[in-house]
């Protein structure tokens, strides 16, 4: 039984990394092909995440790409595919930033607050896409598409100066939060940064999915949907009840994600908060497979990519594009994709092989002392 | 014999085909060798014709034409197949339907011919014909390679058997020396089991009631449809109406009895399943359960209030197969302890009667934390029906309990039903092995075209007389000619071929 459980870990270790060799190599080699040194930019990279500051910003990162990857993964774990991570989280975001600088309450209050209202936005917009399932069967994955392309129109509507927008010079911005919501982080300088206070945030949200999934009921039925939908049928689970959920928890959390830039540092939403946080979600749930230990990880990951890339541009004797990150991170995605299925099926003809070998042995002493007994 | 067929590839050994080594990538390979298999499950699109059918994926070696239909006539007259080669798949029945399939191997030029449990759907009459088609093929030189549970069918159409118990070769039979008992146990490898019950322990205290319980199909063709067996009348009433898949159906089941439903598959037991669990939910029509009306009820408020499950499909219904065992022990009863107090889950309290029912159920796998996929289908059922019973259920529906399963875990699941029976279970059977049923029910009715047309006393009935029924040849309550005459075996139909026969 142990051993089952060590090839479990061994399968689970074995995907991640088979990808992340391959899409090193593969980097490499376009590396190569652009006739540049093909390790150096690795070198660089790696040299910059010495850097404390690096470490300060990449943690941030980490931990906005961490919720939003959390968001996806929930859906992912009963087949659900909610694109709209990135509307969902600008629009919640944005709500939020609205909300925070026109309400003024004490701290205590304030912050649960604007949490709150993040999430809220972030499930309403989930979801419509979730209703839309469950009562007309529009596939989530293209709702959710929509829906992004809707959150960009409604934030640049809200955003008029006639409704909540304020103009900064150039930039049109929600204006500045009272500072009642604004979440206090750990300063470690003037020159190194501050780390968001919301990180925590962040790590409560990975112990409660887990705790969520792997130890209620309603999580068993979520993975159980996932499994098999057939199944979970039988077993009694309602699965219109159960897609509407799990797009508003996943809606929920994306609606968060945001929060820790917003509610730590910008204060104010505007037009230069940065997007695509939802589609690097994607990228990041598949690489951690949905697991809160191993999204911890790919967010790290991707997060260093981010911030360690920026200065191949300015590295001496010889300048690299910093796209050689954005480049990985495609490999990587692809890479993961292809790896994981090769692994979970070899996987499991593998154990099916095993457990075949064992009974087989066993079964073989069994019935010869039961055919002894029988005569 | 997925191997065999190219499907797998195997780890080691080699096949030989005409003596000469191969290695199949593919099914097309195995087909270049002329190797053609006719699955379980019909592989078949019900809204084209017979030809569009058989020549789909092989259009280059006749075209999609005259020549293909030509060819069609001339394979269907030289083997006595009776197909023609215009009619839609949907308007066939489930053996017009199988000897297109067989066409369709023969078409690819198969000379080796494999067929899954080509029975299991079938009943005896339809057999009989089948077996008649295969003496033709092997009349022309083609091989066949018969796989099949049922002996009796093995012993009178085959000229040479190899059993296979637990992966590997056990034995090999010449059918004209062997007699059924003698191949069961090599098959079993020990006491042989039968489905009979003993005595009859129905009391008169009803547990289930169903009132004229009516379904309509879901828009377009239905499983009802889908499988109507040849032969049928009752399906004239349609013209734009929404087709009933369960038309009016009424019975009560009491504590302690186990009623058993016979009919071809595609005949409404699906959907009388759905309707009884609730995963579909009753047009018209009334279903009580202990006295209290469950009709409006959800599927899992049916389940906690003591409905129990053998599902007709284990890998779809039944099991998360990549779960490990007792994620799978959860699946069903995850409200109810051991594996739930309130909203949480108890993992703890769910491995351990995961072990326990390992241990009481025989369920043969080296630990609780692989996963379902690994085990063979005897145990994996094992599992589900250690479930069910787990839960102490007061009515069990259960669909096919054994089928796909060694002849072993098949004794042992008939067991178990038998014992629960005894203390007051009302038992729903549905199951399209006629031996089971008329060794396990204490009534049968048969479902035909989703309505009950006959009942019939499992005391007497012979397989050959529901097989009528099954039919629709057959109505009202069946009356068995001569009651004292012993099961024939000569037809090779499905009688011959039970374990009840065999134990004898």
């Amino acid at each position: 039984m142990k051993k089952f459980d060590k090839e479990r870990a061994l399968l689970a270790v074995a995907g991640p990394v088979i990808a992340l060799v391959a899409a090193i190599l593969l980097t490499s080699v376009v590396l190569l092909a652009s006739g540049k040194s093909p390790f150096e930019p690795y070198r660089l990279m790696l040299e910059q995440a010495s850097f404390s500051d690096v470490q300060v910003l990449i943690l941030n990162q980490a931990s906005m790409y961490y919720i939003a990857a959390l968001a996806v993964a929930v859906g992912f774990r009963m087949n659900l595919f909610n694109i709209g991570v990135d509307g969902q989280y600008r629009l919640a975001a944005m709500m939020t930033a609205v909300v925070g600088a026109h309400v003024a309450l004490p701290s205590f209050l304030q912050i649960p607050m604007l949490l709150l209202v993040g999430a809220l936005t972030g499930a309403f917009w989930a979801g419509i896409a979730g209703v839309l399932k469950v009562t007309r069967g529009v596939s989530e994955v293209v709702a959710t598409i929509m829906l992004n392309a809707i959150a960009t129109s409604v934030i640049g509507y809200l955003t008029l100066r006639d409704v909540w927008g304020v103009q900064v010079g150039n930039n049109m911005t929600t204006g500045i939060m009272k500072d009642s919501g604004w979440v206090p982080g750990i300063d470690l300088g003037a020159d190194v940064g501050e780390i968001y206070g919301l990180v925590f945030l962040a790590v409560l949200l990975g112990v409660a999915y887990w705790i969520v999934l792997n130890r209620t009921r309603f999580g068993f039925d979520l993975r159980a949907t996932g499994a098999s939908e057939t199944a979970a049928a039988a077993s009694g689970v309602d699965a219109k009840k159960m897609v509407l959920t799990a797009m508003l928890i996943s809606g929920a959390v994306a609606g968060l994600s945001g929060l820790p830039l917003l509610l730590g540092d910008a204060h104010t939403y505007s037009l230069s908060f940065p997007t695509g946080l939802g589609f690097t979600g994607i990228t990041i749930a598949l690489l951690g497979r949905n697991n809160p230990v191993g999204i911890a990880f790919a967010a790290l990951l991707i997060a260093f990519l981010d911030k360690a890339s920026p200065a191949l541009d300015y590295a001496t004797p010889v300048a690299y594009e910093k796209e050689i990150a954005t480049i990985m991170q495609g490999l990587i995605v692809f890479a993961v994709v292809i790896s994981y299925e090769a692994v979970r099926q070899w996987g499991l003809r593998r154990q099916q092989r095993q457990v075949g070998l064992e009974l087989a042995a066993a079964a073989a002493q069994n019935t010869e002392k039961k055919e002894v007994a029988a005569r | 014999m997925k191997i065999l067929y190219g499907m797998q590839k195997p780890d080691e050994g080699t096949i030989a085909v005409d003596g000469e080594q191969v290695a199949f990538a593919s099914p097309a390979d195995a087909i270049a060798r002329g190797i053609g298999m006719v699955h379980q499950h019909f592989m078949l699109a019900d809204n084209l014709t017979v030809l569009e059918n058989v020549v789909l994926g092989s259009e280059k070696l006749y075209g999609i034409g005259s020549a293909a239909r030509r060819k069609i006539r001339e394979i269907s007259d030289r083997y006595g197949l009776g197909v023609r080669p215009d009619v839609l798949v949907e308007d066939l029945g489930v053996a017009d339907r199988q000897r297109v399939e067989i066409l369709k191997v023969l078409f690819r030029g198969a000379t080796t011919l494999i067929l899954d449990e080509p029975t299991a759907v079938l009943v005896p009459q339809e057999v009989d014909a089948l077996f008649d088609n295969l003496r033709e093929l092997k009349a022309e030189g083609l091989s066949v390679i018969f796989i099949s549970h049922k002996l009796g069918e093995v012993l009178s159409v085959a000229d040479d058997i190899t059993v296979i118990r637990r992966g590997t070769t056990v034995g090999t039979a010449v059918p004209a020396e062997t007699t059924p008992r003698q191949l069961a146990e090599m098959m079993v490898g020990s006491e042989l089991p039968t489905p009979e019950t003993a005595e009859s322990t129905v009391t008169d205290r009803p547990v289930v009631e169903v009132r004229d319980l009516t379904v309509y199909a879901s828009g377009g063709a239905s499983l009802g449809v889908e499988a109507e067996p040849s032969g049928g009348i009752g399906l004239a009433a349609e013209g734009g109406e929404v087709k009933k898949v369960l038309d009016g159906v009424t019975f009560t089941i009491h504590a302690g009895e186990v009623m058993g439903i016979a009919g071809v598959e595609g005949n409404g037991q699906t959907e009388l399943i759905d309707a009884l669990i609730g995963t579909k939910h009753a047009d018209s029509g009334a279903i009580a359960f202990l006295g209290e009306d469950i009709t409006g009820w959800t599927t899992r408020r049916r389940r906690v209030g003591g409905v129990g499950y053998i599902p007709e499909d284990r890998h779809r219904q039944g099991l998360l197969l990549e779960a490990p065992l007792w994620e799978n022990r959860i699946l069903g009863h995850v409200t109810e302890t051991p594996n739930a107090k309130g909203f949480w889950l108890t993992p703890k309290a769910a491995q351990d009667d995961t072990r326990r029912i390992v241990e009481e159920y025989d369920v043969r796998t080296p630990g609780i934390d692989v996963t379902a996929a690994s085990l063979s289908g005897g145990n994996q059922q094992k599992l589900i029906v250690g479930r069910e019973m787990s839960h102490e259920p007061k009515f069990l529906i259960a669909a096919h309990p054994t089928r796909g399963v060694d002849v072993g875990a098949q004794a042992q699941i008939w067991d178990r039903i038998r014992e629960a029976r005894r203390q007051g279970l009302a038992v729903l059977l549905i199951s399209a092995d006629l031996d089971e049923l008329i060794g396990l029910s204490d009534t049968l009715r048969v479902i035909y075209n989703g309505s009950l047309v006959a009942d019939a006393d499992p005391a007497t009935i012979t397989p050959e007389e529901l097989g009528s029924a099954m039919t629709g040849a057959a109505t009202g309550h069946l009356e068995h000619s001569e009651p004292a005459a012993p099961t024939e075996t000569t037809d090779g139909g499905a009688d011959a071929t039970g374990p009840e026969d065999e134990a004898r």
